[in-house]
């Protein structure tokens, strides 16, 4: 039998925190200079928001990864498997499966009928003023709640790998991530952005690989065997089967089928996720990043399995349960039981340019967004010059930079998976009906898109207002009020389905037709790739 | 007015209904369609009945097969392995049968591009 080592000594890892700030500081200084090389010639809103539609594939297919592998997939799910065993895998089968979503009906016709934002395809032959101001509150929204994870998760990161544990150091910290977030995007555009998500999803997926072969080394590359000490050291079979925390009750049962609808359905809709679809030069490229990202994805995921019961058999769910940072702390104590303190640092600092990388990623979709259908759109009814909308969405970033660190301060300690989970359900919610019905349903109209997009963000915010998740239960956010009504915690299983029935009936009661030379435009634009398939000029 | 994220290029002045119509776009249309909605149907269904077994079959999922490898673990593994395949599959599909046609019909409408004035311009290069 393979004897266990002693536990990890969790006040040990205090002594690594200069280390672990050294290779995070590191991290800065390298991907710092290439942002300011990549920024050289952002000159255009094409550069700044779609980096002149110069990545290949494979690039922006990487880049598409690091910005999926947040925070919250690395170390949630880790966590998740550690803790509670079969169902922390399950999380990671939605989050992959979902790209099928992308790559089938979405990514390639998005790539062909628009220019910078998700409100760009869905007002294309559609009445533009209300229809770009629906996609534009959804994108915002879904960011926010977003960022607000990311964030949010730096701050229970911090306490564990930098030893800060009170509230003042943990918001200053929030504060030098939020303000080095904010130079990247000022400085790099969605260039630099998309660089930093590229050299951090390499850092991380090698990283996670080569634990993973050492977890298995331990175990003689014998998966049964891994799974067994996993057995072992929870004292407890069941972590291998499914249920251990969906299993309880047929509310929480069907609390996970509600999770899964809003995970598979979520990813297509993500605003930060559709928007890199444009920084490659052609639909051909679209595709071929999807096909990228899901082999990444599918190969972390599957590193995560061994991580996550390596975790559970080297560490232990106690051990981990108890350590600063709780949950999230499963990743970061197996690679110092592995690799002690380098490994340790390494992954630290992997993690934390995770929330860095993700967060920009996120604020210059958030900006793009504001700047390009608000501002430019709607405010300066399409007046605005170029240079002046760039402007605008600059001022944005900083504006939307300050409420993410004002937001993570406050949202500090809260579950970092599951705010991650209701972005996924907005999004699923608000977005991903409109971008189909208006992809592949002639009759679709402005009345429905309307219905889709603002029932299904309002529906889905207040099931979330009124569920365990905000109060009524001791994990609450409110723990001592209780107003949950809604008895899941998440609220797709109701929403997704309410807001597809609202597109439906707000397009059969519209007494307007929209134009049908707009749809045989946009159907003959999304399946030929007619005007798209060039990079833009400089 | 109309959607201004195409305005300068190539294909401003196409009649895109004439398009839509011709028996070339009508071909792709349904090669695309009768690709990706049988398939996302299938990969939904799969997907959600697996849920549906993880969270009401436990027995069944719990079984093991070999080791402490159980039914539960393998048709886990099994949705990596049709998502890797639906990928590949469809990758395979679009190089072969949507691609060629798309970019035939991409040609043909930019070889015969007129501009604002009705002078013909150089198609794909504007």
């Amino acid at each position: 039998m393979i004897t266990i080592p002693a536990a990890v000594d969790v006040a040990a890892l205090k002594d690594t925190t200069l280390l672990n700030m050294g290779i995070f500081g590191l991290f800065v200084a390298v991907t710092m200079v290439i942002v300011l090389r990549a920024s050289r010639n952002n000159k255009t809103a094409a550069d700044y928001y779609a980096a002149g539609r110069s990545f290949t594939g494979s690039q922006n297919g990487t880049a598409i990864a690091g910005d999926y592998l947040s925070a919250a997939s690395f170390l949630g799910i880790t966590g998740a498997i550690a803790i509670n065993g079969y169902d922390g895998f399950m999380y990671s089968i939605g989050f992959l499966v979902a790209w099928l979503v992308a790559l089938l009906l979405v990514a390639e016709l998005l790539r062909n009928t628009g220019k910078f934002t998700m409100a760009d395809v869905l007002s294309f032959r559609l009445k533009q003023r209300p229809v770009r101001i629906a996609a534009a509150v959804s994108t915002l929204a879904v960011c926010f709640f977003y960022l607000l994870a990311q964030m949010a998760g730096a701050g229970s990161l911090i306490s564990l790998l930098l030893g800060i544990s009170d509230w003042g150091g943990q918001a200053l910290v929030i504060i030098v991530v939020g303000a080095l977030m904010i130079m990247y995007v000022l400085i790099g555009g969605m260039k630099g952005t998309t660089w930093v998500q590229i050299i951090k999803a390499m850092l991380l997926i090698a990283g996670a690989a080569v634990m993973t072969l050492w977890v298995l080394a331990i175990y003689g590359f014998n998966l049964s065997a891994l799974l067994g000490g996993a057995v072992e050291t929870a004292n407890n079979p069941a972590v291998l089967n499914p249920g251990l925390q969906y299993g309880k009750s047929d509310t929480s049962k069907l609390d996970f089928m509600s999770l899964g609808l809003a995970l598979v359905l979520g990813t297509a809709a993500l605003p930060h996720v559709l928007m890199r679809f444009y920084t490659v030069p052609t639909a051909k490229e679209a595709r071929k990043s999807v096909v990228w990202s899901i082999w990444l994805i599918g190969i972390f995921y599957l590193f995560t399995l061994v991580l996550g019961y390596g975790a559970a058999a080297l560490v232990g769910a106690d051990t981990i349960k108890s350590a600063p940072g709780g949950v999230n702390s499963a990743a970061p104590l197996l690679a110092f039981h592995l690799g002690g303190p380098l490994l340790l640092g390494f992954i630290s600092a992997v993690a934390f340019a995770t929330i860095l990388a993700v967060v920009a990623g996120l604020t210059i979709t958030a900006a793009a967004s504001f700047a390009h259908d608000i501002y430019a759109n709607v405010i300066a009814k399409g007046k605005a010059d170029a240079a002046t909308e760039v402007r605008v969405a600059r001022r944005t970033v900083v504006v939307i930079g300050i409420l993410a660190i004002l937001g993570g301060i406050f949202a500090n300690g809260q579950n970092v998976a599951f705010l991650v989970a209701l972005a996924f359900a907005v999004a699923a919610s608000a977005n991903l009906p409109t971008i189909i019905y208006s992809l592949f349903w002639r009759k679709f109209t402005t009345q429905g898109a309307i219905w889709s997009m603002y029932g299904g963000l309002a529906s889905a915010i207040l099931l979330i207002v009124f569920s365990p998740v905000v109060s009524g239960a001791k994990t609450s956010m409110i723990p001592g009020a209780n107003f949950a009504l809604f008895p899941l915690s998440n609220p797709g299983i109701v929403s997704i389905p309410l807001a597809f029935f609202l597109g439906w009936l707000g397009t059969t009661l519209d007494k307007r037709r929209e134009d049908p030379a707009k749809q045989a435009e946009m159907e003959v634009r999304s399946l030929t790739g007619i005007g798209a398939e060039k990079a833009v000029d400089h | 007015m109309g959607n201004d994220a195409h305005t300068p290029d190539a294909a401003a002045s196409v009649d895109f209904e004439q398009v839509q119509s011709t028996g070339q776009f009508q071909e792709l249309r349904k090669r695309h369609r009768s690709f990706v909605f049988p398939m996302a149907v299938a990969f939904l269904l799969w997907y959600f009945a697996y849920v549906l077994l993880a969270d009401y079959a436990v027995g069944f999922m719990s079984t093991k097969v070999w080791g402490n490898i159980n039914i539960g673990l393998i048709l886990g593994l099994l949705q990596f392995v049709s998502t890797f395949a639906i990928t590949g599959w469809y990758v395979h599909y679009s190089n072969k049968r949507l691609d060629p046609i798309a970019s035939e019909i991409r040609h043909e409408i930019e070889g015969h591009e007129f501009d604002k004035n009705g002078n013909r311009v150089g198609g794909a290069n504007k």
